[in-house]
C-alpha cells in the first residue's frame, strides 16, 4: 500500500500512515479552514486499508490542539477503525496528551466513549 | 479620515492608545476574517502570552477559543444589503484583566437566522459540564460538516473550554440585517 506521509504546517498535523513499517500516526495541529479536503486522501487511505489490515493497528494520535470542525472529522477517522474492530482486527488508539492539558485528555475520553476501540492515555511534557 | 480633521484625529488616535493601554487591549480588528487573519492573530496573541507568565493551559484555551471565534466569523458572517455576500467581516477584540482574557467579536448577521442562534446560545447556557459535554458528544456523532466547513460545534465548545456562559447581544440594524456581539471570557486562575 502507498505510504501517506505529510508534513504538518502551522494549521494542518503531521500524518504518517505506513501499513508496511505498522506506522499510523497523526500528530501537531489541526484548524484547516476546509477540513474535508484536508482529509479526504486520509479517509480515503483508511478505507483502503480496511480491506487488508495488519495483525495488530496501533494509532497514535498526538495532537496538541484542533478546531471543532476537525474534531468532527477525527470522529469519523475512528468510526472507521471501530468498523475494522469489529471485522475482529485487533486495533489500538493511543491518545497522547500534554499533562498541563486537562482539556485534551478529555477530549480523548469523549471519543473513548463514543467508539468501541481500546484507548490508552499517554501524557507527555514539552 | 472621516469627519475628523488632522488635530482630532491625532488626539483620537492618543485616546485610543491610552483606552487600550488602560484595559489591556492587545488586539482590535474590524475587517475580512479569513483563514489567513485567523492564523496570524492567534500566533500574534499567542506570541504574547507566550511572554506573560500565564499558565500554558490558559494560553492553550486563549488560543482555542480564538480560533472558534474568528473561524465562526469567517464561516457565518453576513454582510448589509447589497454588499458582496462573499466577504466575511467582523471585529476582533481582545484583551485581559486581573480575573480574566476576553474575547469580543462581531459581526452582521440576518434577522432571519437570529432566533435559531439565540436558541442554540441558551441552550449552551442552561447546561453545565458534563450536559455541554453530552451535547458536543451527540452534535458530534449525528452532525454533518457543513459547505461552510462548520461541525455546529463552535459555541459548545467554547463554554466547554472557558467554563463560563457565552454573553452575547443582537442589536437590530434594519429589517434585514442585526449585529451580533459574543463576548467569551476565559479566567486567568483555574
Amino acid at each position: 500500500m502507498e505510504v501517506i506521509n505529510i508534513q504538518g504546517t502551522d494549521d494542518t498535523p503531521n500524518v504518517i500512515l505506513d501499513k508496511d513499517n505498522g506506522k499510523f500516526e497523526i500528530s501537531g495541529r489541526s484548524l484547516p479552514e476546509d477540513v474535508n479536503l484536508f482529509y479526504q486522501p486520509i479517509m480515503d487511505w483508511i478505507d483502503g486499508y480496511s480491506k487488508d489490515t495488519n495483525d495488530q493497528t496501533i494509532f497514535h494520535i498526538k495532537l496538541e490542539y484542533f478546531n471543532t470542525a476537525s474534531s468532527k472529522i477525527i470522529l469519523d477517522i475512528l468510526l472507521k477503525f471501530e468498523e475494522i474492530v469489529e471485522d475482529g482486527n485487533d486495533v489500538k488508539i493511543i491518545w497522547h496528551y500534554h499533562e498541563e492539558e486537562e482539556d485534551m485528555l478529555e477530549a480523548g475520553e469523549e471519543y473513548a466513549d463514543i467508539v468501541e476501540i481500546p484507548f490508552e492515555y499517554e501524557a507527555y511534557t514539552d | 479620515m472621516g469627519n475628523l480633521d488632522k488635530h482630532s484625529f491625532l488626539d483620537f488616535a492618543y485616546q485610543l492608545y491610552r483606552t487600550m493601554k488602560t484595559n489591556e487591549i492587545s488586539l482590535v480588528y474590524e475587517g475580512e476574517v479569513t483563514q489567513e487573519i485567523t492564523k496570524t492573530f492567534t500566533s500574534l496573541t499567542e506570541r504574547n502570552l507566550a511572554k506573560s507568565e500565564e499558565s500554558n493551559a490558559v494560553q492553550r484555551k486563549v488560543f482555542n477559543v480564538m480560533v472558534e471565534c474568528l473561524q465562526n466569523i469567517s464561516k457565518h458572517a453576513d454582510s448589509m444589503g447589497d454588499e458582496d455576500g462573499e466577504e466575511r467581516r467582523g471585529i476582533v477584540m481582545v484583551s485581559k484583566n486581573e480575573d480574566s482574557h476576553n474575547i469580543i467579536t462581531g459581526n452582521i448577521i440576518k434577522n432571519e437566522k437570529v432566533p435559531g442562534l439565540k436558541e442554540n446560545l441558551e441552550q449552551v447556557n442552561s447546561l453545565d459540564k458534563k450536559g455541554l459535554s453530552e451535547l458536543y458528544k451527540t452534535q458530534m456523532r449525528d452532525g454533518k460538516i457543513s459547505d461552510k466547513g462548520g461541525a455546529g460545534l463552535g459555541l459548545i465548545d467554547i463554554a466547554k473550554k472557558t467554563g463560563s456562559t457565552l454573553t452575547y447581544q443582537f442589536k437590530e440594524l434594519n429589517d434585514e440585517v442585526s449585529f451580533f456581539i459574543l463576548t467569551s471570557t476565559i479566567k486567568r486562575n483555574l
